[in-house]
């Protein structure tokens, strides 16, 4: 763009051609503003290079036999995590399937006109505030609130239905009923804030077509909105659970961290995460190599689910729009 | 089908506007209604039974020795976590002096200087990758990097830590806030021979400002309540920060050794701890939902 343009002599405008300085100081600008925006980037990169780095002399020792076999001992220099890899998607899926339930019924309940708008927009910021908790306060919670609460309940199940592989052991203390329990209400707000996008993206002239042919509110809503919603539920059930496979200081606290696998609900577990929150702070030079695979390991399942869910919330996003 | 006998019954070309609980229909949309209720109310109780533990338990125990005592030791009694509250305040400190610039650049760049390059397409993907990140990875990164690099545990690694969780939330948050700014206002600083530069610092950020905050603060609420980044980077500490180059106390870490003691007073602490931790966070959430509502 040319100075002149701007040159209107005698005029009274503060309309004016920016002076070298101030186009230098643009160039400066935004090329600050470009590095940042590049950082972000690099950081993830750096963050897979420092990390697979300290994992490479695992990695070389134990190839994939690491992610196939379940011991962690430190005495004789045997690792491997098949029980943690185990642990983190038993506890996320069936954390999953209980978020994924109550979180998409809030959705419908706050966005189909069940509440009055002001209840509503109470319910839903005790909904979000639950999102606001940290998670060592869940994990204190769980310890003393729901431990107690199941224990009974627990073996009463194992008393009685112990054949049924799910109920096959006793209930001591921390394992995966609470931690599993715990790790739902934690991905709720989750599930539900993204479902609620979902429903409110469904444009009003979709229901109104639906209640015109003479449906009652729940067939409107199971025939037309929850399929039109399908997507955007999708999108949050898949971030949903990548949230909960990240989860660590609830379940550190929670699962027992005990290596094993098992179906039962209620014997101690382990997961990636909480691995590496009991193991690390004490761990000698040659262990945390190990742990740098299981992060990997853990980053890399992390990466893929995320990646997937935030394809698929653009993808949503994009087809209710058109 | 019991809905198409209700259907047979009526009169043909009279629509039954009745809302009768005899027809099938009417009945199983009550039911379902019913039963969503319980399930809504069922999702509420957790958060109100956290807020009755911590209110009873963590309440009881909460006074001035309880937040500006050093941590007891093993069978001592009394003792409070003042050097946590202390430490926490630190290094979500230098998580915000870190995250805020490069944050709110970045959402400058997202959402005002090139809000569709390829470039802005990739960092963004980037950055909705990262909100989702196990925070504990976090923790390894930094360990990896600053902890082995230094040779120590310090308050700087675990700020340094918080800052990776924090700058996706903040530059994230940025973008739909400078997004939100009118075209024409712009477009009338651009008209009058401003730089990019110039509209972006002088309308476009000042008028996003409160977006850009309502991001600042849930990040900062985030990070008080962030464990796991801080585990293997501050460590923790039984007495008060000295520099920013030691092992580091803080509330969160607090709360999770002293929930495992045996020790009933360590675990009034960590009760008590947990009512400061969640008003610290609720404090920075209702701010941000105070400063987001001016701007609607």
């Amino acid at each position: 763009m040319s100075a002149e343009g701007f040159d209107l002599k005698g005029d009274n405008s503060i309309s004016r051609p920016p002076s070298r300085g101030e186009i230098l100081a643009d160039r400066a600008f935004r090329g600050i503003a470009y590095a940042s925006g590049g950082l972000v980037v690099a950081m993830l990169a750096y963050i897979l290079w420092e990390i697979g780095g300290q994992a490479a002399p695992a990695i070389a020792r134990d190839g994939l036999g690491f992610l196939t076999r379940a011991v962690w001992n430190p005495q004789e220099h045997d690792f491997g995590i098949l029980a943690e890899i185990w642990g983190t998607l038993y506890s996320s899926i069936l954390a999953l399937l209980i978020a994924g339930f109550f979180g998409v019924a809030v959705a419908i309940f706050l966005t189909q006109d069940f509440l009055d708008a002001r209840l509503a927009r109470v319910f839903r910021t005790v909904i979000e505030m639950l999102a606001a908790i940290p998670s060592v306060v869940f994990g204190l919670w769980g310890i003393y609130v729901v431990i107690p609460a199941i224990r009974p309940v627990a073996n009463w199940l194992h008393e009685f239905l112990g054949f049924i592989p799910l109920f096959s052991t006793p209930m001591a203390g921390p394992g995966m009923a609470p931690a599993v329990i715990v790790l739902a209400i934690m991905v709720l707000p989750t599930v539900a804030a993204i479902s609620q996008d979902a429903f409110q993206l469904i444009p009003y002239k979709v229901k109104e077509a639906a209640y015109g042919m003479g449906t009652t509110r729940w067939e409107a809503i199971q025939k037309v909105m929850l399929p039109t919603a399908s997507s955007g539920i999708a999108a949050s059930l898949v971030l949903g659970f990548g949230r909960a496979l990240g989860e660590t200081m609830a379940l550190a606290m929670l699962i027992g961290n005990s290596g094993q696998i098992s179906l039962s609900l209620f014997s101690p577990a382990n997961t990636l995460a909480s691995l590496l929150a009991s193991q690390f702070p004490e761990a000698g030079a040659l262990e945390v190599e190990q742990l740098m695979y299981a992060a990997l390991a853990l980053l890399g399942i992390a990466l893929v689910v995320n990646i997937i869910g935030t394809l698929i919330m653009a993808m949503s996003s994009k087809q209710t729009v058109s | 089908m019991t809905v198409i006998e209700a259907d047979m019954n009526r009169k043909p070309d009279v629509p039954s506007l009745d809302h009768s609980f005899s027809d099938p229909r009417a009945l199983r949309n009550t039911i379902q209604t019913v039963l969503l209720w319980i399930v809504a109310l069922l999702a509420s109780v957790p958060l109100f039974s956290v807020l009755y533990m911590l209110i009873t338990r963590g309440g009881a125990r909460l006074g001035w020795e309880a937040i500006t005592a050093l941590p007891p030791a093993g069978l001592e009694m009394g003792g409070g976590f003042g050097n946590a509250i202390v430490g926490t305040v630190v290094m979500v400190g230098i998580g915000a002096l870190i995250s805020v610039p490069l944050g709110v650049l970045g959402g400058l760049l997202l959402g005002a200087i090139a809000p569709s390059s390829r470039m802005s397409d990739a960092v963004r993907f980037v950055a909705k990758v990262l909100t989702g990140f196990p925070s504990i990875l976090a923790g390894v990164f930094v360990y990896a990097w600053l902890v082995l690099g230094m040779g120590t545990y310090s308050a700087f690694a675990g700020g340094v830590a918080l800052a990776v969780r924090m700058i996706p939330t903040v530059m994230l948050t940025a973008e739909q806030a400078v997004r939100m700014v009118p075209q024409r206002m712009k477009d009338a600083a651009f008209g009058m021979g401003c730089t990019q530069t110039q509209v972006a610092l002088r309308v476009t950020l000042p008028t996003a400002m409160p977006g850009v905050l309502t991001g600042v603060m849930l990040a900062v609420a985030g990070a008080a309540g962030e464990s796991a980044p801080l585990l293997f980077t501050a460590l923790f500490s039984n007495y008060w920060i000295g520099s920013l180059t030691e092992p580091t106390a803080s509330l969160s870490i607090l709360i999770y050794n002293f929930s495992g003691m045996p020790f009933p007073n360590q675990i009034e602490l960590a009760w008590a701890a947990s009512l400061v931790l969640v008003l610290i966070v609720l404090v920075f959430n209702i701010l941000s939902r105070l400063i987001g509502a001016r701007r609607v």
